[in-house]
């Protein structure tokens, strides 16, 4: 068959690697359609050019502690005794022309990395898109944000100006606080005392070395899934659960997602020409017996910071060793029980709904209402815990109590997403019922019509084929049935108890769904339009009671 | 196959087939595709142009240039240039490639059809046997012996690659517990490192102070964490406000004449805290605002802080500088596992 490659050097491939083969199969894959989409591109791209503008980075900078006296082209701070790092980020950010366009294409591009993975999951979430069979990449999404965050905050933490010592300071307090290690963690990770003068070379190795390597198999993995179980897709026209509907890689996906690559580099490297982000020059080198008030984390370790802010002091004395909860709680307990629930959400869901279908087309948010709410629940929860990063901001700017708006912030966390939870659910279900609605009659059409015995009534016409399809894919799961607690003969049964409890979940998850309409329905309703086009309006008082 | 079909099943009818497509002004009108494949060589085009600018940006313009641009202010004219320039010809690249697949390349949408993950009956049979066949032969269940120890050994082996950890730093051991400060060090000013006179210090005023000789540990030495944990605020507060302090009797007080030394490093995450409020005599940390009250030994009041801030005792020596009683009687700083 490799006769009939033509060009010597493609046949020298193929000869080797058989790539018609797969070259075939790529080229010719099915990628759908929507803006959303775009958010997992969005990450990727910024871990490319974080790729890039680091390897660039690495090539100047110092990972040193080595103290020296600063000699170079930023006056303020010449003959001052700093840290090797931070003088030769300083020498990349004034002296290495490009140095600095580099440093902010590198920090605007990490905060696009976490910013994009974040959104790129919540599209996910509202959307569905994790459920059988894509649990796993589910999963692996979340290992991948967690790390980048870490990641992020490593990279913050290189220069070695005063805001990076402070993050760092924090970071330490942390692992003080760890039961049974934390003293010794401590020690070991920053060889003795805070702040030593070991750390910035170990986490240059961790931040250059070791966690993009975790994050670029992941990626890969990541990756290779989504072409494996091929792209979800919004319900339309034409769409099923079984096939994919969009545009081949080539060569208009080629063509879409290469730009896409090029315009998000693009705007990254207009952005660190033009906007200043993490002026090192600012405060100077870290000295731990000063800070700067008003310091604030980036943005992706904000939850974090405002959790610690608004936990109330508890500390305890227990077999003669101290327990920090004040600690514990906000930096440890919490972020764990958040991103457990947030890894295993496929597995609760599946087991609410008893649902062990592949899906390969998107919900609509509001055909998942209970799944739709949990979610504004959390982000909600997030969001309060992010704004709490900011309280000292807020008592300045609106010369409000401190303590009050701690306080509210503290009540507010756990009111607040109950509140969102109920209002988006009672959401969600209104737009079933329009949904619904519409299905079964038509749309308003603006026409009014007076009868012959004077009344008025507004035409109502069906929906297109586009919006009908898309409404009919809605997914009506029943919840799981009560099982009995003993058989026919009176026996108890043995996993009764964990059944109703599914049982329980699963009304609490599905019960109030509003049906989608039935063949019968559906049917009555066509002849209904169909009686309105032939001119007979016997039944006009249905068609518009409502 | 049986959960696909399932699911088809389950959908009250079949979604309409025909996948909608409209042509575009390019698919009928040469002149608009023309018009199309003009814009997108111009962008490509100018790319290339944006490039050859940042060569000559990189090349002519002084790094020390600084200008003033609208909204951004004050910038370095290298940094600005190479930016725009740079950026320009990268996201150039990237709406050329848009524009051509949006106007010009094929718009009809295919369709793909998806294969079944599960593998077949007899794949997963043979897979299993297969498998099975192997683990007989190998003796793995039959030979408990093997198994055990091969078990044991696996278990263990990993253990080295922990244990030479261990000299990444030093044992604790006590080192939380004392910091520099002696009995009759002065305190000096953190800024100029002069000795502080008792008398200097006005009522409400706040100084940062760090043990005499710390200037003269080298970096090397540990300067950095020795700072990191003996430095202190000085605050001279009306002796009637005073509540309480941490220690000391009425002979022989922490305080002097109302000068009070605490530690500067929060007991919290160990921030060093800047804000003093002299009115009513709080400690504010910026980092996670938890408020010690200076007049009342140092206790929080309010935050997330669980200790007060440890007073370091004072007097004065004969020449009326500030000196330390000795160190502090508890650590300073976040709280540790050994802690109490």
């Amino acid at each position: 068959m490799s006769t009939t490659i033509s060009n010597p050097a493609l046949r020298w491939v193929d000869e080797r690697f058989g790539a018609a083969k797969g070259v075939k199969t790529a080229l010719n894959k099915v990628f759908p359609d929507h803006w959303s989409f775009m958010l997992g591109e969005i990450a990727l791209y910024s871990f490319i050019i974080l790729l890039l503008s680091g390897v660039y980075l690495t090539l100047f900078f110092v990972p040193s502690m080595t103290e020296v006296v600063y000699n170079g082209s930023f006056v303020p701070l010449k003959g001052v005794k700093m840290s090797e790092a931070y003088a030769s980020s300083l020498d990349i950010s004034f002296d290495v022309r490009g140095g600095l366009l580099m440093r902010q294409v590198h920090h605007w591009a990490a905060l696009f990395f976490v910013g994009a993975m974040s959104v790129h999951m919540l599209r996910i979430f509202f959307t569905g898109a994790f459920r059988k069979p894509r649990e796993v990449n589910w999963v692996i999404g979340t290992v991948l944000l967690l790390l980048g965050i870490v990641e992020g905050f490593l990279g913050y933490s290189l220069p070695d100006d005063l805001l990076s010592g402070t993050g760092l300071r924090i970071s330490e307090g942390l692992i003080l606080a760890t039961p049974v290690i934390g003293t010794w963690a401590s020690s070991l990770l920053f060889g003795g005392g805070f702040p030593g003068t070991d750390f910035i070379p170990r986490i240059f190795t961790i931040h250059i070395l070791l966690i993009p390597g975790i994050i670029l198999a992941l990626v890969t993995v990541h990756m290779l899934l989504v072409v494996f179980h091929k792209h979800t897709q919004f319900p339309g026209p034409g769409r099923t659960n079984r096939n994919v509907v969009g545009y081949p890689l080539m060569p208009v996906y080629m063509a879409k997602a290469g730009g896409f690559f090029f315009i998000v580099f693009g705007i990254t490297v207009l952005l660190g020409g033009l906007v200043t982000i993490n002026p090192v020059w600012m405060f100077g080198p870290y000295v731990p017996n000063a800070v700067s008030a008003g310091s604030q984390p980036d943005w992706y370790m904000g939850f974090l910071d405002g959790a610690v802010r608004i936990m109330p002091a508890l500390e305890y004395t227990i077999f003669n060793h101290t327990l920090s909860l004040s600690l514990i709680v906000p930096a440890m307990i919490l972020p764990g029980i958040m991103v457990t629930l947030m890894a295993l959400y496929p597995w609760i869901e599946a087991w609410a709904s008893g649902d062990k279908r592949e899906h390969h087309l998107l919900d609509r948010p509001r055909n998942a209402p209970t799944r739709t709410a949990l979610g504004v629940m959390a982000l909600t929860f997030y969001g309060i815990l992010w704004i709490s990063a900011g309280n000292d901001l807020i008592a300045i700017t609106f010369g409000l109590s401190f303590n009050a708006i701690t306080w509210t912030l503290r009540f507010a966390l756990f009111i607040v997403p109950a509140l969102a939870f109920w209002v988006t659910k009672r959401i969600c279900l209104s737009l079933q019922r329009r949904d619904r609605d519409l299905l079964l009659h038509g749309r308003e059409s603006g026409n009014i019509m007076r009868l012959p015995h004077g009344e008025f009534i507004e035409i109502h016409t069906p929906v297109d084929e586009a919006v009908r399809a898309k409404l009919l894919a809605k997914e009506d799961i029943t919840p799981v049935l009560m099982p009995p607690t003993e058989d026919a003969n009176g026996v108890a049964l043995p996993r009764a108890g964990r059944q109703r409890l599914q049982a329980k979940v699963s009304a609490w998850f599905y019960g109030d769904n509003v049906p989608k309409p039935t063949e019968a329905e559906l049917a009555e309703a066509e002849a209904h339009f169909a009686h309105l086009t032939d001119g007979q309006h016997h039944d006009h008082k249905e068609i518009s009671s409502h | 196959m049986s959960d696909l079909v399932h699911h088809e099943s389950s959908t009250t009818r079949p979604t309409p087939a025909p996948i909608p497509h409209a042509l575009r002004r390019a698919d009928i009108d040469p002149k608009a595709a023309r018009r199309a494949e003009r814009q997108v060589a111009i962008m490509f085009a100018l790319s290339a142009l944006f490039t050859v600018l940042f060569v000559i940006a990189f090349v002519a313009i002084d790094p020390s240039v600084e200008i003033g641009l609208p909204v951004i202010g004050t910038t370095s004219a290298l940094n600005v240039s190479m930016g725009l320039t740079f950026g320009l010809a990268i996201f150039l690249i990237g709406t050329g490639a848009i524009h051509w697949a949006k106007k010009l390349m094929p718009d009809v949408e295919v369709v793909e059809e998806r294969h079944e993950f599960a593998s077949s009956a007899e794949d997963v049979a043979a897979a299993s046997e297969t498998f099975k066949v192997g683990a007989a032969e190998s003796g793995v269940m039959s030979r408990p012996l093997i198994r055990r120890t091969l078990l044991g050994a696996m278990a263990l082996f990993p253990i080295p690659l922990i244990v030479t950890l261990r000299d990444l730093g030093p044992d604790p051991a006590t080192s939380k517990f004392h910091t520099m400060w002696r009995s009759g060090m002065r305190l000096h000013t953190d800024v100029s490192n002069q000795p502080i006179r008792a008398a200097d210090i006005p009522v409400g005023n706040l100084i940062n102070a760090i043990p005499d000789g710390l200037e003269e540990v080298e970096h090397e030495e540990g300067n950095l964490n020795e700072r990191a944990k003996s430095v202190v605020v000085v605050v001279r507060i009306d002796p009637a406000d005073i509540r309480s302090q941490q220690g000391g009797t009425a002979e022989e007080p922490w305080d002097y004449n109302g000068i009070l030394a605490f530690s500067k490093v929060c007991t919290h995450v160990g921030c060093p805290i800047s804000l003093y409020e002299q009115r009513t005599h709080h400690l504010l940390c910026p980092c996670h605002q938890s408020t010690f009250d200076l007049a009342d030994g140092g206790k929080v009041v309010f935050g997330p802080a669980a200790r007060p801030m440890p007073q370091l005792a004072i007097t004065v020596d004969s020449e009326g500088y500030l000196v330390a009683q000795g160190d502090f009687t508890v650590p300073i700083g976040p709280s540790f596992w050994e802690l109490s």
